[in-house]
C-alpha cells in the first residue's frame, strides 16, 4: 500500500524540454532522470517550476558536489556558488557542464514537497550525477525552495542553451492527499 | 527485497510539543523511512529533533553519535557556505538534531526523510540517515545531512521527534522498505 505510484515518464528525443503539468494529488513527488544526454556540450542540465502556468517562479537554493577526474589528477567536495540562486526567477542547475559524447550524460533524482500547498515555500533537492563534458566524475547536490505560497503546477527541464537532448525522466507520487 | 515502500502510519502535528511513533518499529523491515512535510515551529529558530526509545516509548534517552554538515545560501545572496557544524552533531547524547533553525513565519518550514537501518537488530548498532531541506527563520536556504548510530544493541521501537523549545505543526510519514 502506499508505495511511490509512477504518474508519468517521458522520453526526450531531440527534445527541447520536457515539462509535467499536474503537481497535485501527492504531498510529495519524485523525478528521476535517466541517461540525459545533450546535443551540445558543455550544458547544463536544469529546471523550474511554474504557478498559474507561468516558470521563472522565485527560489533561493543551495548547490555543492564532489568530484574526480577520470586521470585522476584532481578530486574535491566543494560548494558552487556559480550554480546557486538568491530569490532568484532564473532556472536552477541541476547537472552543469554535461558532455554531449555519445556515452554521456547525467542521471539521478529530485524531490519536490507538496507543491500544492498555498501556506508554505516548497521545498526541494536532488541529487545527480554527472559524465561532465572533461571526462570528470561529478556528484551534484541541488537543494532549495520556491518562494511562494501559491500552489505550484508545473515542472519543467531544459539546457541553458536551448540545446536539445536525448532522456529520460520519470514522475512518481507518494502519500496520496 | 523489491525496495517498495509500505506505509506504516502517518502523524499530522498541530501545536504538537512532540509526534511519537511507538508501533509498527520491529522485524518486518530491514529499513525504515520518515518523510517530513511542512514542518513548521510554532517558536522561532528552532532545531527539530529525533530520539529513540528502547522501552516502547516509556523513554527517549538512547546515546547517539552523528555527524552534521550544511550547504547553505542566504537570500540577499551575501552568503553561501559547505560547512561541518560542531554545534549540530552529538556525541554519545541525545536528542539528535536534524534540521536546524526553522523559521516560525506562516510560510516557513522543513521537509525532508529519515532513514532508519534493522531498528530490531540486538546484535549491532543502528543507524540511521537523514536530509532536509530549511527555510530559516533569517532567510536563508540551508540543505542539511545528518547520520550516525544509536549506540545501544538493545531493539529501538519507538522514536520520537521534537523542537528544541515549542510546538509544532507538520506531517510526518512511516514507511517500510520491503
Amino acid at each position: 500500500m502506499s508505495d511511490w505510484k509512477l504518474l508519468n515518464t517521458s522520453t526526450a528525443s531531440g527534445a527541447s524540454s520536457v515539462e509535467f503539468t499536474d503537481l497535485t494529488g501527492y504531498k510529495i513527488f519524485k523525478f528521476v532522470f535517466i541517461d540525459v544526454n545533450p546535443a551540445t556540450d558543455n550544458s547544463n542540465f536544469q529546471f523550474d517550476c511554474s504557478v498559474s502556468s507561468s516558470y521563472g517562479t522565485t527560489k533561493t537554493t543551495t548547490f555543492f558536489n564532489a568530484y574526480q577526474t577520470e586521470g585522476d589528477t584532481g578530486a574535491a567536495l566543494s560548494y558552487d556558488t556559480g550554480a546557486d540562486l538568491a530569490q532568484s526567477t532564473s532556472y536552477q542547475p541541476l547537472a552543469p557542464n554535461v558532455g554531449n559524447g555519445a556515452d554521456e550524460s547525467c542521471a539521478g533524482e529530485l524531490y519536490l514537497f507538496n507543491p500544492a500547498s498555498t501556506t508554505y515555500v516548497k521545498h526541494f533537492y536532488a541529487r545527480l550525477h554527472s559524465y561532465e563534458k572533461s571526462n570528470i566524475a561529478f556528484d551534484y547536490f541541488p537543494a532549495g525552495y520556491f518562494n511562494t505560497t501559491s500552489a505550484l503546477d508545473g515542472i519543467k527541464w531544459n539546457f541553458h542553451n536551448s540545446s536539445v537532448f536525448d532522456g529520460t525522466i520519470k514522475q512518481y507520487g507518494l502519500v496520496a492527499t | 527485497m523489491s525496495g517498495k515502500l509500505t506505509l506504516i502510519s502517518s502523524a499530522t502535528a498541530s501545536g504538537s510539543a512532540s509526534v511519537s511513533f511507538t508501533s509498527g518499529l520491529d522485524s518486518t523491515y530491514d529499513e525504515y523511512i520518515f518523510y517530513f512535510v511542512d514542518i513548521n515551529p510554532a517558536t522561532n529558530n528552532q532545531t527539530f529533533r529525533v530520539a529513540f526509545s528502547t522501552d516502547s516509548g516509556s523513554s527517549y534517552t538512547t546515546n547517539c553519535t552523528t555527524t552534521f554538515f550544511e550547504a547553505g545560501h542566504r537570500e540577499d545572496g551575501g552568503w553561501s557556505s559547505l560547512q561541518y557544524l560542531t554545534s549540530e552533531d552529538v556525541a554519545q547524547s541525545y536528542p539528535v538534531k536534524l534540521h536546524r533553525e526553522i523559521g516560525s513565519g506562516a510560510d516557513e518550514s522543513s521537509a525532508g526523510e529519515f532513514h532508519l537501518y534493522s531498528p530490531s537488530s540486538t546484535s549491532r548498532v543502528k543507524h540511521f540517515l537523514s536530509r532536509a531541506q530549511v527555510y530559516s527563520d533569517a532567510q536563508y536556504s540551508y540543505d542539511d545531512f545528518s547520520a550516525g548510530y544509536t549506540n545501544t544493541t538493545s531493539a529501538v521501537n519507538a522514536v520520537q521527534f521534537t523542537m528544541a523549545s515549542g510546538n509544532f505543526d507538520g506531517n510526518i510519514h512511516l514507511f517500510g522498505v520491503g
